[in-house]
């Protein structure tokens, strides 16, 4: 059977020079299947919506209905998590939905996810942190640690809730990396190892006799990824909605620290 | 025992960590419709609130998937 792993090997397709850094040390600067799958996702999502506002109509087309229909579940997703201070966020929200969500979707179609490589997720995972680090000490000051101390908690449970609140703050960036990963990663296996089961399983009845009795498990395998790959299809959208809602939770959580809208 | 045996028993029990996530995830479902049958009308305002548990239950369950992929190519 054929390895199921095959699929996320990284291969060198313009290897480039490398690159020498003071503090970071050597980077591999080659072209690879990871960075065609990302670069082909942004320039669909950058041509999409050329397309979509390139001629826009009062009373909007098929096209344009597409494009505002996603911009305003994204508007609404954020102004409903952060409140009025929502819209600040959204471009960067927005920005990391059609990334997240094109790249879930190119997998399907193509051979390669690029969500799948946990360099990828781990990436969106720390932009994100940063960004929320970065919001939460802007607008809050040295006030951002109240996010560790809920009100209304007595002190004697602050002993035991503090920590609990820091290591919670600390896992999300490893979660948000690994869910996404997690998710992309076992759902291709899953579709690759039932495909295999199709090509055993037939080779096994085209050698004849006992081995006939494959046909109905070859059968059976291929209506399994049929049914995985539409459902696969579901993961790719929610996976993609479940990081810009957490981003929008996480950023609530910075945005209106103290107070709750 | 072998150790390469060892290594993949050990994948497999890492993936039991599975289970309380189905169970997990299952509760915040059947939850989310109890709910949505008896009040229909705000079953569609908590649909952000339904995926964000699934999410959030859900990463516990691919904790023990990535682990036990730490041990079985590590």
């Amino acid at each position: 059977m054929a390895d199921p792993m095959h699929q996320f090997e990284i291969h060198k397709i313009v290897d480039l020079p490398d690159i020498t850094l003071p503090v970071v040390g050597t980077i591999d600067m080659a072209f690879t299947n990871s960075t065609l799958a990302m670069t082909l996702a942004a320039g669909l999502i950058v041509a999409f919506m050329t397309a979509v506002t390139a001629n826009p109509q009062v009373v909007p087309g098929r096209l344009q209905v597409i494009g505002e229909g996603i911009f305003n579940y994204i508007d609404n997703l954020a102004a409903g998590i952060i409140g009025h201070e929502g819209r600040k966020f959204f471009p960067f929200v927005f920005t990391i939905f059609l990334f997240v969500l094109v790249m879930n979707f190119l997998g399907l179609f193509l051979v390669f996810t690029a969500t799948s490589q946990l360099a990828v997720t781990a990436t969106l995972a720390v932009l994100t942190m940063g960004l929320v680090l970065a919001v939460g000490f802007a607008r809050n000051g040295l006030g951002f640690f109240k996010l560790f101390v809920p009100s209304g908690v007595p002190w004697y449970m602050l002993i035991l809730v503090t920590p609990i609140e820091v290591i919670s703050f600390l896992l999300r960036p490893v979660t948000l990396a690994l869910r996404l990963f997690g998710n992309m990663l076992g759902g291709h296996v899953a579709m690759k190892v039932f495909a295999g089961f199709v090509v055993s399983l037939g080779a096994l009845a085209a050698g004849g006799g006992l081995g006939l009795l494959g046909i109905p498990g070859a059968m059976l395998s291929l209506g399994g990824v049929v049914a995985l790959t539409a459902l696969e299809f579901l993961v790719a959208f929610l996976q993609a909605f479940v990081f810009a809602v957490l981003a929008c939770v996480y950023l609530n959580d910075v945005v209106n620290l103290g107070h709750h809208h | 025992m072998d150790p390469a045996a060892a290594k993949y028993i050990g994948a497999g029990l890492a993936t039991l960590g599975m289970i309380g996530a189905g169970v997990g995830v299952g509760t915040i479902f059947s939850g989310f419709l109890q709910g949505a049958t008896r009040n229909p009308s705000a079953a569609g305002g908590q649909f952000t609130n339904l995926i964000l548990g699934a999410a959030l239950t859900e990463a516990l369950g691919i904790l023990a998937f990535v682990l036990g992929l730490l041990i079985l190519f590590s």
